[in-house]
């Protein structure tokens, strides 16, 4: 097993077009990509309007209906108004909107974006996975027709937007979707985040294990290794910055590795103490508890990164957008 | 001295077993799995809606026999061809596959553009239910065919870079066949409307 890598290195080649075999997957599509389409704007707000079609009151109109809305019931509605979506299909773009913002509670997926091009005359109803059986294709067409097209061809925006929420939120209320958590958004986002939350358990349960193999595993036998290099309390700092390093590098938070360094400190003093001598088990109970606090941490930091916070909107980041909705054109 | 030689080719064994990606192949394969049979499963969907489609496109005196006869035997092609995770490793079977799909997409949408010109047909509600259904359809397709690719993609990347691509030797995680562009775009192309009182001739 060993030696496979040495004399894999030695026929040469393949590295080096693996390196090019990434460097074109991973640099070039993206850069050629991001010429052609239109950009995805940042959800900063529940209603985006960029072809400055509503006012400054009827907007804050629709925004304080879809706050309202989301406190009652949870699920994420939002209104994206853009001059043109070319060259993609309004069907494309907001496919691509809606993965980029994901809106929906995390643990539910429950989000649902509508797209008006205003140039194109075009709008969707693109609709997340988890609401496609509160909003079929075929009702998001009717909204569409029935409320959208006729107020947009006498021009009445607002009229049609907010006929067209009308039907949307009474067909997701209907849905009999888990109610949002009473104590504000924080709170419900802080407890999605932790361990009882209901869509997250593989995930935790999967960096607890890499968490587990990580301090059973990697710090007894880095602390090994670095006792008999340079001794004890040298040794000590080292693992500390080293781990204190990776915590950086996964959670980008320097609060988080500063914790994480400081622990490692601990742990690598007091097992390297006494290794294996009386009462060893004692040490790992602690080294438990101190990763349950890393693991926390970890989480914490990775959920907080993921929600895009700006103003009064935050994407739950759950919404899934398999390609559900409707188009319609006015 | 002994003792700092072999922990040190202990801990270097461990790297290599982290760093192998064993690991990352079984999720990476299994995602892909996932990607494909929400492929399957869509385009599944879209079979399942072609005879209510047929049934109503019936009903409308005088419609083009040819393009009706045209979706009804891509449809039987397409769904005689059954493409599993475990035959996914072979590239011919899913050329096969993808060329069966692409047919049947590009008879249905030209049959949903000869129907432009039959004004009774457009106005019959279940027809446009119809429509909407299949174009949902079609939506979902793309989006999953989309997530297969990048499944793929990253799977292949693991399989072929250095040194996952020891492990994928040892293990038989052969590279896997993605969707090309030119079915793609053979399923996507807009087919030319005659409306005068000729019918088209087959393709």
């Amino acid at each position: 097993m060993n030696l496979f890598p040495f004399s894999f290195f030695r026929r040469g080649g393949a590295p080096a077009w693996a390196l090019a075999a990434v460097f074109m997957l991973g640099l070039w599509a993206p850069l050629a990509q991001a010429q052609k389409l239109q950009p995805i704007p940042a959800p900063s707000m529940h209603v985006t309007d960029n072809t400055n079609t509503l006012d400054a009151r009827q907007k804050s109109a629709l925004e304080a209906r879809l706050v309202n809305f989301e406190q009652a019931t949870g699920s994420q509605v939002a209104i994206l108004m853009v001059q043109t979506t070319a060259p993609e299909d309004i069907a494309a773009y907001a496919n691509r909107v809606g993965n980029t913002w994901k809106i929906g509670r995390r643990a539910i997926g429950d989000g649902l974006i509508l797209i008006v091009a205003k140039r194109d005359r075009k709008v969707r109803i693109e609709v997340a996975k988890a609401l496609e059986g509160a909003i079929p294709d075929l009702a998001a067409k009717e909204v569409i027709d029935e409320a959208i097209t006729p107020a947009f061809r006498v021009g009445d925006y607002v009229g049609g937007l907010t006929g067209a929420l009308d039907r949307l939120e009474t067909r997701i209320r209907a849905e009999a979707l888990p109610s949002p958590n009473p104590p504000g958004p924080d709170a419900a986002q802080a407890s999605l985040d932790g361990d009882d939350g209901p869509g997250a358990p593989h995930q935790q349960g999967f960096q607890w294990f890499d968490l587990a193999v990580f301090l059973f595993v990697a710090v007894p036998l880095l602390g090994g290794v670095l006792r008999r290099v340079i001794g004890r309390r040298l040794g000590a700092v080292v693992a500390a910055g080293a781990v204190g390093g990776l915590a950086f590098l996964f959670t980008w938070s320097i609060v988080a590795a500063g914790v994480a360094a400081v622990l490692a400190w601990g742990v690598s003093m007091l097992s390297w103490n006494s290794p294996w001598q009386r009462s060893g088990s004692s040490r790992f109970p602690g080294g438990v508890v101190a990763g349950s606090g890393l693991g926390n941490v970890f989480g914490g930091g990775l959920g907080r990164s993921g929600g895009g916070n700006s103003g009064g909107f935050r994407s739950g980041g759950g919404g899934d957008f398999g390609g559900g909705g409707a188009s319609g054109d006015w | 001295m002994r003792n700092l030689i072999s922990t040190l080719l202990i801990a270097s064994f461990a790297a290599l077993l982290g760093g192998c990606g064993y690991n990352d192949f079984q999720s990476l394969d299994e995602q892909s799995n996932a990607a494909w049979s929400e492929v399957q499963n869509q385009y599944q969907r879209r079979a399942d809606l072609v005879p209510n489609l047929v049934a109503t496109v019936k009903g409308e005196a005088k419609f083009e026999q040819d393009t009706l006869t045209q979706v009804i035997e891509a449809r039987s092609r397409a769904t005689a061809i059954q493409v599993t995770p475990e035959t996914l490793k072979d590239p011919q079977a899913f050329e096969r596959y993808q060329q069966a799909q692409g047919q049947l997409g590009s008879a249905l949408s030209r049959l949903l553009a000869v129907s432009e010109a039959y004004p009774d047909l457009k106005s019959n509600q279940s027809f446009r239910d119809l429509r909407v259904q299949l174009e949902g359809t079609e939506n979902r397709i793309t989006v999953a065919r989309n997530r297969y690719i990048q499944a793929v993609q990253a799977y292949n990347v693991k399989a072929r870079s250095f040194p996952s691509n020891i492990t994928a030797r040892i293990f038989g995680y052969t590279p896997k066949p993605a969707f090309t562009a030119s079915g793609d775009a053979q399923g996507g192309k807009a087919p030319t409307v005659d409306f005068g009182a000729t019918p088209q001739p087959a393709r």
